[in-house]
């Protein structure tokens, strides 16, 4: 970084320093706080403000990551070479284990996604976690624009969009009862080019599936699904091989690809300034099903 | 800086302002932004598509932009926007970040919220009805938060044939009641939301305008010099001690720049306890710094052992805010339960938390008019007053006109853990 004379910050290094700004004041003031990382692309640009944030002393706070089962097997090695390199716990809260000890009901309806707010709820618990970072963005949704950067939750993890407080120039609000907790969005500012602008200038490890490779896909509502013994194929689908790339990351029965060639982060940026489709509305299955979706989940308790 | 000097491609040179608007459903203030969204290509196709579809269900004959930024459920079925919404949007040089709020009387608090963090002001008047007493509040509360740039639109000029006359009469209406505030900038431009005239390009129907469209005033208005960059200011957020053996004796001070450059070499002295040393190394991850300005977040370090923790504040010693228990603020107050004297309640200022006494109401403030109510002792929801605190612990504060960020706090209910209110210290 070198500095401009006229002492203007690009709006990198301002979302940045606005950022590391709430990682250090939820570490100073909350009991046990902990990291929500699920390999996607904005879990990874928190893991560096983190790093960024307490260096050169480790990340004060542990990393906990929900296991739907159906994770890209891509997405868990870019997690785990995050994990040893910044010597971070990692807690892993598996959808299939909460589903064993019946902490939620699979009806074989219900996505995976879905069930990862159950499993959340279980394992705030039974940790006792205050705080819980994560990587929403308020641009990524309409329900997300008025969330606010600490977003409190009550005992049932639930999110009241009536009765949110009032925040104010910097200055965090992060009181909470015993059994309560607060959801923390740092990112809150930052627009799905900014991550990935950030990304490229950060020149860090990401998983594998956000570059255009080769992989075996089948259509299936108009989108492109991977395939995978998660996934079997209905009568009618057939498997292709084809050029694509992911634009998020979760379970892999639900997130879809998109044909692109774009393999380096410049050339994803050039693809991304020209898309004309949201990320969340192109390639989540679990958004789709009503314009209210993404309300609806978040007053469950989901991110 | 990131961006600004690399010539490597895919690398954005731009920098960030952030801006309020405030309005009703009438004056075309969600139009605007559903505009300036739509024209600067921040809208997506899918976005665009519910947009249009829903507009075609209700039976208008143009697609209605305003339906672009209405969040929540609820606030969809009432059609009204109800809290703070933050939209974005960039342009090749610069990335803008609105906040958006209702203009009622109602939800003073919301404009007071989305007012707090913004370099810049708008403020929307339909062309037809002129100064309204919610576009005078909007200025008010512009003000009192010390928005450093007011941009007053004058819409829907196409409803008044382009009118020059008309638009005069607005900016001389507008530019006396200005007198009263403090607006250290401001500019009129008359534009049509609906049509897109002085919005993104110049119109071609006002040709007697000579000034900027406004997306194009918004891209070139100078920000950083709206920062205190003389009075160092380093409140302290977070003690960084690695206790590894690689850095074994480092401990840095964490916090975010609130005021003034600082440079390693620099004499400080550190607040409350009235020691002073030298910055050796002011770090940001990795890098050690030449120089640190607001609104950067970094590490200091200092040159002695001394004793520095959350809450304290570095500052040069010639140059130091006064500790104080005694504080004098406007107050917003934002809770349905009355501020009143003898009220205890938590404070948070800078790093800093405390808990402090309610002395006194000393008048409550009309934000329509600027009148003052001396008679009311007390503040109930959605009102401005000066009020007098006594806090438990002395406060590192700066006059809000000085320092929005050493010039502010909230206050806190401590039973509950609401916040209570917002205060601009005097």
């Amino acid at each position: 970084m070198t500095v401009h004379a006229d002492y203007r910050l690009s709006q990198l290094d301002e979302l940045e320093g606005e950022s590391i700004h709430i990682f250090r004041e939820v570490a100073a003031e909350f009991e046990k706080p902990v990291l929500m990382f699920s390999g996607g692309k904005d879990s990874i640009v928190m893991m560096r403000l983190a790093e960024k944030a307490f260096f050169p002393a480790k990340i004060p706070f542990p990393v906990l990551q929900i296991d739907t089962g159906y994770d890209f097997p891509e997405v868990l090695s870019c997690r785990d070479s995050w994990v040893s390199r910044l010597g971070v716990r990692l807690i892993v809260a598996s959808v299939e284990e909460a589903i064993a000890k019946g902490v939620v009901v699979d009806d074989g309806k219900t996505s995976r996604n879905r069930m990862q707010t159950g499993t959340l709820l279980h394992a705030i618990e039974e940790h006792g976690f205050t705080a819980l970072f994560g990587g929403g963005r308020r641009d990524e949704e309409k329900a997300r624009a008025k969330e606010r950067v600490y977003s409190h939750r009550d005992d049932f993890g639930q999110w009241d969009p009536k009765n949110q407080r009032p925040e104010l120039w910097s200055l965090y609000n992060g009181r909470i009862h015993a059994g309560e907790h607060m959801r923390i969005f740092p990112l809150s500012n930052w627009t799905e080019l900014d991550i990935w602008h950030y990304l490229g200038q950060e020149q860090v490890e990401i998983p594998s599936i956000y570059c255009a490779h080769r992989r075996r896909v089948f259509e299936r509502d108009g989108m492109l699904l991977s395939e995978s013994e998660h996934n079997p194929l209905r009568p009618g689908e057939t498997v292709e091989e084809r050029t694509v790339r992911f634009r998020t990351v979760g379970d892999l029965t639900l997130t879809g690809c998109v044909e692109s060639d774009a393999d380096t982060i410049p050339a994803i940026i050039d693809e991304i300034s020209i898309a004309r489709l949201t990320e969340r509305g192109a390639t989540r299955g679990d958004d789709r099903f009503s314009e209210a979706a993404m309300e609806d989940r978040k007053r469950e308790g989901y991110f | 800086m990131t961006g600004i000097d690399s010539g490597t491609p895919g690398r954005p040179s731009m920098d960030l302002l952030r801006f309020a608007t405030a309005g009703s459903v009438d004056d075309g203030k969600s139009t605007l932004i559903g505009r300036l969204l739509l024209d600067s290509k921040s809208i997506f196709a899918d976005q665009l598509a519910a947009v249009e579809a829903t507009s075609v269900s209700r039976g208008y004959d143009y697609t209605d932009l305003a339906l672009l930024t209405d969040g929540l459920r609820s606030e969809r079925e009432q059609g009204i926007t109800i809290d703070v919404a933050y939209r974005y949007f960039a342009t090749p040089n610069r990335k803008f970040i609105i906040a958006d709020t209702p203009g009622h009387v109602q939800y003073t608090r919301n404009m007071v919220t989305g007012a707090s963090t913004a370099d810049l002001g708008l403020v929307l008047v339909d062309a037809r009805q002129g100064l309204t007493e919610q576009s005078r509040r909007h200025a008010v509360i512009l003000s009192l938060l010390r928005v450093p740039h007011l941009v007053l639109c004058v819409n829907k000029m196409d409803l008044v044939e382009y009118s020059q006359e008309r638009f005069h009469e607005i900016h001389k209406e507008f530019t006396s009641f200005a007198t009263k505030l403090s607006i250290p900038d401001l500019t009129i431009i008359p534009i049509s939301a609906l049509k897109g005239d002085n919005v993104v390009t110049r119109s071609k129907d006002m040709d007697w305008y000579e000034g900027p469209s406004l997306l194009h005033h918004l891209e070139n208005i100078h920000v950083a010099s709206d920062r205190d960059l003389v009075d160092t200011r380093f409140p302290v957020q977070y003690v960084v001690r690695p206790k590894s053996d690689e850095y074994h004796d480092y401990r840095g001070y964490a916090g975010r720049v609130a005021g003034g450059i600082l440079k390693p070499g620099d004499d400080v002295l550190v607040l409350p306890s009235g020691m002073t040393s030298k910055i050796s190394e002011i770090d940001l991850f990795d890098k050690a710094l030449q120089e640190a300005f607001p609104p950067m977040s970094v590490t200091v370090r200092l040159e002695d052992d001394v004793d520095v923790s959350r809450g304290d504040m570095i500052c040069r010693p010639q140059n130091a805010p006064t500790p104080s228990q005694d504080i004098d603020a406007m107050v917003c107050w934002m809770s349905t339960t009355p501020l009143r004297p003898r009220q205890k309640v938590a404070i948070k200022h800078t790093t800093r938390t405390a808990r402090a006494l309610i002395k006194d109401v000393l008048y409550r403030l009309d934000v329509n008019s600027l009148h003052r109510d001396l008679e009311t002792k007390e503040l109930t929801l959605n009102e401005i007053g000066r009020v007098q605190l006594r806090t438990t612990i002395p406060l590192l504060c700066d006059p809000y006109e000085k320092n929005r960020t050493t010039g502010s706090f909230i206050l806190i209910d401590e039973a509950t853990g609401v916040t209570l209110g917002a205060g601009m210290i005097n």
